[in-house]
């Protein structure tokens, strides 16, 4: 039991074994000042969890890292390099894929030309020609080796139900991540079987070492499974990091009750003075 | 809705997997006209051409003056049409095109009394109108103004450029034109002297648009930023830069298609109006299967649109109708078109499994 103080301590200098870092980042969006200094380490090979309130400010730290936002202020820092992501294509070129809460399926498309969106495979050359048959056949193969079941991979997105296409939403970022995946709360609108697929495909993929993983979701008993460390963010910072083995979800729950108080507390003194 | 279960299936179908292939005859053809929109305006069009080949004698309509002239009336339309396609599936429009369409000739012309190669009068023309797109493009996507203004206003300013630089006066002749002294030869043949030139340029426009589309990244790319914005951007589509190009495409193609057809005709007005034209091609676009929604659209569609009103056009006047009647036929062709594809936008919808 080490239970950690509540503010957590910045981490360590990114070491060999860190994935990803990110130190001090800022963002707000207007008036809206969503990050106040984020800092975290993600391991290599680990899966970190990523809990805390609605508007904690969870989805947009994800959209930093993945290219989709700018932060204000920090650093991020990919195996130890630092680096600056203009774009989403800039983030995919460090190996990181994300699974937005949207899933960013496009319902017009089909399943494998969704599977394969931004990572089309073409023909050399600026006209860069689809090859639709080869997407085809590592579509069907791919969905096969991971058990993912659709009508056909020829069906538009918009056919399927929302369990079928957040399946493909992950499985798309499964396959193309080569460093780190960014889960945001992939199990969402999953039954028990299909939830089930996607957290053993997720636990492969972490066994592997190779990808390193960091997943929002809103549900402990997957996370406790999932994950080998959590981090609790309130109020666009993190406050709590604890080793999944060296708790329990009785003590986390401890924790970010008396972190909430507290920050409670800053408030209305700040308030009152 | 449980599925199998021996295969632990990450999202259950919905129906077994027989199940599609158990569907009657009839929902197999439905099928087809869901997914093939061309399909429906082709055979639309096959009636109106046989209507026609009956009520105005065949030895008539299949005169090539009759039906080189229907052709040719589709070409402008046609052309702006089958670029439009591309904003229409971004769920954007280009309403300075078929100003674009008139303005392109002018600059040629221009350029050409400056004694400029031709050539090179041409292609500064071409690339005068490719700039004209992406600055509809970047005011579209830098500034945030929807394209339906950005493009209104576009539209208002080549119209008056055109009447300034112009003083108002008529231009004649078009270089490569017959009464032209570059006219006559093969060039001019090929730039639109000859009775099928322009639907020939259409033709190929047509084929290299249509394999831009749906062959290449491109166009998936077209279809991504249109039928899912935020989605599209998160999945790493470059959604401005697709949406800058579509701008480029379709205006350098409404300025091709220009030249085309200043040289035929000989003369530029700079009284004409590109509304017009405008016009007709959404109306060409959406009677081919393409909805203002954005997701979908077919460019073989808007070519089989745009045959369709110019054939309605030349049809009318060959079975003693007046022009007037030709306007209503066209409006209800575009509502009866728009109507089926909301419904058949809706059939897809209902068919997604659960």
């Amino acid at each position: 039991m080490s239970a950690q103080p509540a503010e957590p301590t910045p981490p360590a200098p990114a070491g060999g074994e860190a994935a990803l870092e990110v130190r001090g980042v800022t963002k707000r969006f207007g008036a809206l000042v969503v990050l106040r200094g984020i800092d975290m380490v993600l391991r290599q090979g680990e899966v970190l969890g990523l809990v805390g309130d609605n508007g904690a400010g969870k989805s947009t730290l994800v959209k930093i890292l993945s290219g989709f936002h700018q932060q204000d202020g920090g650093d991020v820092f990919v195996g130890g390099e630092r680096v600056r992501f203009h774009s989403v294509e800039d983030a995919r070129a460090h190996g990181i894929e994300t699974v937005y809460q949207d899933l960013a399926l496009i319902p017009q498309l089909p399943v494998f030309q969704n599977l394969f969106l931004g990572h089309e495979v073409t023909t050399m050359g600026p006209l860069r020609f689809l090859n639709k048959r080869a997407m085809r056949q590592l579509s069907r193969q791919y969905l096969d080796e991971i058990r993912v079941n659709v009508p056909s991979i020829d069906a538009e997105a918009e056919q399927l139900s929302g369990g079928q296409r957040q399946a493909v939403a992950v499985a798309r970022a499964v396959r193309a991540a080569t460093k780190i995946l960014l889960l945001d709360e992939p199990l969402a609108a999953m039954g028990a079987r299909e939830s089930r697929l996607i957290i053993d495909l997720v636990k492969d993929l972490a066994s592997s070492g190779r990808v390193s993983i960091v997943v929002i979701d809103h549900n402990y008993a997957h996370l406790f499974e999932l994950c080998d460390r959590l981090n609790v963010m309130q109020g666009g910072k993190i406050t709590i990091d604890q080793q999944v083995h060296e708790t329990s979800l009785e003590e986390l729950t401890e924790l970010m009750v008396s972190s909430y108080r507290r920050q409670l507390e800053d408030v209305s003194s700040a308030g009152a003075g | 809705m449980q599925s199998g279960a021996q295969t632990p299936a990450a999202a259950p179908a919905a129906s077994p997997p027989g199940q599609r292939r158990a569907l009657s005859l009839g929902g197999r053809i439905l099928r087809v006209f869901l997914y093939q929109r061309e399909l429906t305006p082709i055979l639309i069009t096959i009636g109106v051409f046989v209507y026609f080949w009956a009520r105005a004698g065949s030895a008539t309509f299949l005169n090539s003056l009759s039906l080189s002239s229907a052709a040719g009336f589709a070409g402008p339309y046609g052309a702006i049409a089958v670029g439009e396609v591309l904003l229409l599936v971004l769920a954007e429009i280009d309403l300075s095109a078929g100003q674009v369409f008139l303005f392109c000739p002018w600059v040629m012309y221009w350029m050409d009394n400056l004694g400029l190669p031709l050539a090179l009068s041409i292609l500064i023309a071409l690339a005068v109108c490719g700039g004209v797109g992406a600055v509809n493009g970047l005011i579209t996507v830098r500034l945030n103004v929807p394209s339906f203004v950005s493009t209104l206003a576009m539209n208002f300013i080549l119209f008056g450029t055109v009447l300034i630089a112009s003083n108002e006066t008529q231009a004649s002749p078009i270089p490569l034109s017959t009464s032209a002294p570059s006219g006559g030869g093969f060039a001019g043949q090929f730039m639109g002297d000859w009775l099928w030139a322009e639907f020939a340029w259409l033709v190929a426009i047509t084929i290299v648009v249509h394999v831009m589309f749906s062959r290449t990244r491109f166009g998936v790319r077209i279809v991504a930023t249109g039928g899912n914005l935020l989605g599209a951007a998160e999945a790493g589509v470059p959604i401005r830069r697709v949406k800058v190009w579509a701008f480029v495409i379709c205006s350098f193609l409404a300025g091709l298609m220009g030249i085309v057809d200043a040289v035929k005709y000989g003369t530029l007005d700079p009284g004409n109006a590109g509304v017009d034209y405008i016009l007709y091609a959404v109306g060409a676009c959406v009677i081919g299967g393409t909805a203002l929604t954005g997701g979908r659209g077919t460019v073989i569609g808007a070519f089989i649109g745009a045959i369709l009103i110019g054939l309605l056009n030349e049809g009318f006047t060959l079975i003693g109708l007046s022009i007037d009647q030709f306007y209503v036929a066209v409006g209800v062709v575009i509502i009866f078109a728009m109507a089926l594809n909301v419904q058949f936008d809706r059939m897809i919808a209902r068919s997604r499994a659960q």
